[in-house]
């Protein structure tokens, strides 16, 4: 299949998915349609032009829509850096080390080659050379003026298109074969700045004089990986094209068609991946002597249970985001089901056993607290080998409610907080209480110890149990105020906090703009909570009040403001 | 003629020689195997390249066991430096030494590990450059590969960093660093026959068009986007300029012999699992020395949370640091002893293969200058003060063998000694208190 072709079919079944949405939204059922009648939003002073570095998921997923999902990577990324949270956000501050670029250059090639390989060549290159052991200039500019186009997320430059074109000329010169230069070019490309990172472009908005926006390319770049956590497709470059999409009612109807195509899922997944730091997994392992069921496949299990809860929450139910900490609903495999002690041995009509089962919690199980007490919660943020009610604690406050702990200080004891054997204090309550008695400890663990002390039923692999030591383990505690028995009633709190929407609604903003909002931006901030309350805590539709304001593609003059920062820096002279 | 223009002449010969089949060329040899001495190179009569290394270990050590009393030469060995007791007299060690903080809020464990490895403590979201990164930038401009980085922890942690934005991760896997090293790529610098391949040549003639990208992409940024973007040029640049050492033909490195290609071991924070990894890194990285392939290499045996431990055990080294009481008979903490032990017992594996390379009446080491990192002076209770600090190895280039006691002085003392010594032009280094223009004058050549 060409890349047109392959597009086409792409946008096809966007289009199917689109109408069906549509139906759906006509027939009044679940929908991701916007609210009825929304208040003016109140003006924003927008943030600078960012240049983000892909990361890898996104990259993996350019590769996949454009070359097609059998092209293997075959390289390793540089690691991304966590900022305020997220990698979404660190990934405006990180550029490419000399050995980040060696990998880069090692999976270019490795793309390249299989692009133009025998196997692929007939459906990825839209032409065939004159000779296959010469260049042919006007093969090569054909294929690289459609591959550019997608993997800039822009039309390339005559002059850039030029230099691909003479470089995959002088190669294939060199090589003596035109898909061997043609491989180079592409490759070239892909270990380029252009590709590696999204840079974005300023340009005056006419609509309002004096302000500045994101120009077209830019803006549906914004919105593609925000929504679809990959670069622009074919109708979305042309609605940049055609300058479209800088009107409300052409961005109205992308973010709508984006929204309804199953293509949100990997957005949505994208962002819960980030913001619960699930990265944290491949630096992860449990003691196999001590939690034998904590293989790396119960790992990766348990990550996409937490992703098909959310899913099936927030997209398939649409429903309130709020619940994910209260629901009862989730889905296991086997291996899960071991690890919970829940029997999974639901098998498919023709007896092979179906990996993912819908589960759903007998109420007052303190094992069905939506996400809280899955094992990519609670055995992610633990000790190898043990549980801490500390570190859940503060996975909570700073994940959830993005409320910062503050690290400890020096010169602690620790001698009896671990000591899981110590005949005096058997369980972690008794031990950190031991701990607390320190005047300068107390104020910390007071925030954290709480939240964590009612998760205190699943040991460090997120196995039920109600006894440390042969004491029985007491979870009350509290959140901001409101007292609770157990999970199950920290589930509760944390879903009617406040803060818990509001740290959603920061979260997504700075996912999707790399950056986190400023205070000059927190009355157009506190519209988003509220709309993100008044239309039922719904993601799609925060998703869609976001991508279609005006302030999320407004650009603050970084000129204007450098010349600020200058005049006030002479004036203090 | 410069070193570019050297170059550039010599990529021209080249050019006319790529026929296809293997000739033999008689280029000179490069500038980055010269010795700033004039020192011989034991087999040829040619100058042997000077190195450098990282070693970073967790937790510092025990206050009290480690520092000889005899400061100078012929310092006894101490309580905890018996693992590396035979080398002695190629292990300088600087005691009294500590980081400044400044007013800066302490970042437990991160802040003296970095301050040790860059010479100060940066405001975040900025860093400095590590000591490797500016040693590297100084000699590692003409080697395949200008630095190494690995981790023996399964985790891709590293202190070596050009800036915020540029960090260098550790590769985990012997397997993948022997496939970067001795892979199909390399090039025997004793092989009597060199074919510059045509490959290479073309695809440094693609990337270096990208250069030319530069000037449109940085127009309109500002400040820091355009750091960001420089460092993705400067690397574009280096990779560039290591595709022109794979058309020359290298200099004959008598020592040089080619790895076998390691198993594939586990790696994973089990200490059994760090040492194994430890032991195959460490011949990995003797061959990659020896056959000229880099010179500077930076090996991480445990981060500075020191999160290892023993199989089966739910408590790591960090934890046993703070938990564990100093038992009152011998003076520490006997858990925590143990691993800083088996951390020394892995240095000295390193050690022992790179001593174990015969170059004439010298080996590897002597060319070799390591320097410690760690990130505190008594884990127990994150102290700054007293911070173990070592050289290994450079005999041919320091002095060695020698006890240094300092009193309260910056560590950044040994960052600026060991950059000097590797010909670095700098009379200063460090921020703040950390900075310092004292070189440790004891070692210095």
């Amino acid at each position: 299949m060409k890349i047109s072709n392959r597009l086409t079919t792409r946008l096809t079944i966007a289009a199917a998915c689109g109408a069906l949405a549509l139906t759906s939204m006509m027939g009044g059922s679940t929908t991701f349609a916007a609210p009825a009648a929304v208040k003016a939003e109140p003006v924003s002073p927008g943030g600078p032009a960012m240049v983000r570095r892909l990361t890898p998921s996104q990259y993996q997923q350019i590769i996949s829509d454009v070359f097609g999902p059998d092209i293997k990577l075959g390289g390793r990324f540089e690691p991304d850096v966590r900022k305020d949270g997220l990698l979404a956000v660190g990934t405006s501050g990180i550029s490419v080390s000399i050995s980040g670029l060696a990998q880069y250059d090692t999976m270019a090639r490795t793309i390249a080659s299989q692009v133009v390989d025998e196997q692929h060549r007939a459906a990825l290159i839209p032409c065939k050379p004159a000779n296959t052991r010469q260049p042919d200039e006007a093969c090569a500019r054909q294929f690289l003026e459609k591959a550019g186009r997608m993997l800039y997320r822009r039309p390339l430059t005559q002059q850039e298109l030029q230099l691909r074109v003479a470089a995959a000329g002088e190669a294939a010169t060199t090589l003596k074969n035109f898909y061997s230069g043609l491989s180079l070019s592409l490759a070239g490309m892909l270990s380029s700045s252009q590709f590696l990172f999204r840079h974005e472009m300023s340009e005056a908005d006419p609509e309002n004089p004096g302000m500045r926006r994101l120009d077209s390319y830019s803006k549906a770049q914004r919105l593609s990986f925000f929504l679809w956590n990959t670069a622009p497709d074919s109708a979305l470059l042309a609605a940049a094209e055609s300058g479209e999409i800088q009107t409300k009612k052409g961005l109205e109807k992308q973010v709508t068609r984006m929204l309804a195509s199953p293509r949100l899922e990997d957005g949505v997944r994208a962002f819960f991946t980030d913001m619960l730091e699930f990265d944290r997994f491949a630096n992860f392992a449990k003691d196999p002597q001590i939690y034998p069921k904590f293989t790396g496949a119960a790992a990766d299990d348990a990550q996409e249970q937490t992703l098909r809860t959310i899913v099936d929450q927030v997209l398939t139910q649409n429903g309130d985001y709020r619940d994910l900490f209260t629901t009862r609903k989730t889905f296991l495999t086997p291996l899960l089901g071991s690890l919970y002690s829940v029997p999974v041995a639901k098998v498919t009509a023709n007896g092979a056993p179906d990996q993912w089962t819908p589960y759903e919690y007998p109420e007052g199980d303190p094992r069905g607290v939506g996400i809280l007490t899955q094992a990519s919660f609670v055995a992610l943020h633990s000790h190898p080998g043990r549980s801490s009610p500390t570190v859940r604690g503060k996975a909570v406050r700073e994940v959830l409610l993005c409320q910062r702990v503050p690290d400890p200080p020096g010169n602690v004891a620790f001698n009896v907080v671990q000591d899981t054997a110590d005949p005096v204090y058997k369980t972690a309550r008794a031990r950190l209480k031991a701990h607390a008695t320190e005047a300068m400890c107390t104020g910390c663990h007071k925030i954290t110890d709480p939240i964590g002390l009612a998760m205190e039923n699943f040991d460090s692999a997120a196995g039920f149990r109600t006894r440390e030591n042969g004491e029985t383990i007491d979870t009350t505690g509290d959140l901001n105020g409101k007292k609770y028995n157990d999970a199950i009633g920290l589930g509760q709190a944390i879903h009617d906090d406040p803060a818990t929407a509001s740290c959603l609604v920061n979260k997504l903003f700075a996912y999707a703009s790399g950056r986190t909002a400023t205070r000059a931006e927190r009355e157009w901030m506190a519209f988003m909570v509220k709309g993100f309350a008044d239309g039922g805590y719904r993601i799609p539709s925060l998703m869609r009040q976001i991508s279609t304001s005006d302030a999320f593609y407004r650009v603050k003059d970084q000129a204007e403001e450098t010349k600020a920062a200058d005049a006030s820096a002479a004036e203090k002279k | 003629m410069s070193a570019v223009s050297k170059l550039a002449s010599r990529r021209r010969v080249l050019r006319g020689m790529l026929g296809g089949t293997a000739v033999t060329v008689g280029l000179p040899f490069l500038d980055g195997f010269l010795n700033e001495n004039g020192t011989a190179l034991a087999a040829t009569g040619q100058a042997l390249p000077a190195c450098f290394g990282t070693w970073f270990q967790g937790l510092g050590l025990n206050p009290g066991y480690w520092e000889p009393k005899k400061v100078g030469a012929d310092y006894e060995v101490t309580h905890q430096l018996k693992p590396l007791a035979k080398f002695r007299d190629k292990i300088n060690v600087y005691s009294g030494m500590r980081v400044f903080l400044d007013g800066h809020p302490p970042k437990v464990h991160n802040t003296g590990a970095v301050a040790i490895t860059s010479g100060g403590i940066p405001e975040e979201p900025k860093a400095f450059p590590s000591v490797d990164s500016l040693i590297a930038d100084h000699i590692g401009t003409r080697t395949r590969f200008r630095s190494l980085e690995v981790s023996c922890n399964g985790t891709r942690e590293t202190y070596s960093r050009r800036s915020a934005s540029a960090v260098n991760p550790s590769d985990t896997s012997p397997l993948s660093v022997y496939a970067r090293i001795f892979g199909p790529d390399f090039k025997d610098p004793n092989a009597a026959e060199f074919t510059p391949d045509a490959a290479v040549m073309a695809r440094k003639s693609v990337l270096s068009a990208f250069k030319e990208e530069r000037a449109s992409l940085v127009q309109d940024l500002g400040a820091s986007d355009k750091a960001r973007i420089d460092e993705y040029f400067t690397a574009l640049r280096e990779l560039e300029s290591q595709l022109a050492l794979e058309l020359e033909k290298p200099a004959p490195l008598a020592a040089c012999t080619k790895a076998s290609g390691p198993e594939e071991i586990h790696a994973g924070l089990v200490i059994d699992d760090i040492v194994a990894n430890n032991k195959l890194f460490s011949k990995l990285i003797a061959h990659a020395l020896a056959c000229g392939q880099t010179r500077v290499v930076n090996l991480l045996f445990d981060g500075a949370s020191g999160n290892c431990r023993r199989p089966a055990s739910p408590v790591t080294f960090h934890i046993h640091t703070h938990e564990e009481p100093v038992d009152p008979a011998i003076g520490y903490q006997p858990n925590v002893h143990w691993f800083m032990e088996t951390c020394l017992t892995g240095l000295a594996t390193y050690l022992t293969e790179l001593n174990n390379v015969r170059e004439g009446d010298k080996t590897l080491l002597d060319r070799i200058v390591i320097m410690f990192g760690t990130d505190t002076g008594f884990a127990k209770f994150h102290s700054l003060e007293n911070i173990p600090m070592f050289t290994f190895g450079g005999g041919r280039i320091i002095k060695t063998g020698i006890h240094v006691a300092a009193h309260g002085d910056t560590t950044s003392r040994v960052g600026l000694t060991v950059q000097q010594a590797l010909g670095v032009p700098t009379s200063h280094w460090g921020t703040e208190s950390n900075r310092t223009a004292k070189t440790i004058t004891e070692v210095m050549v």
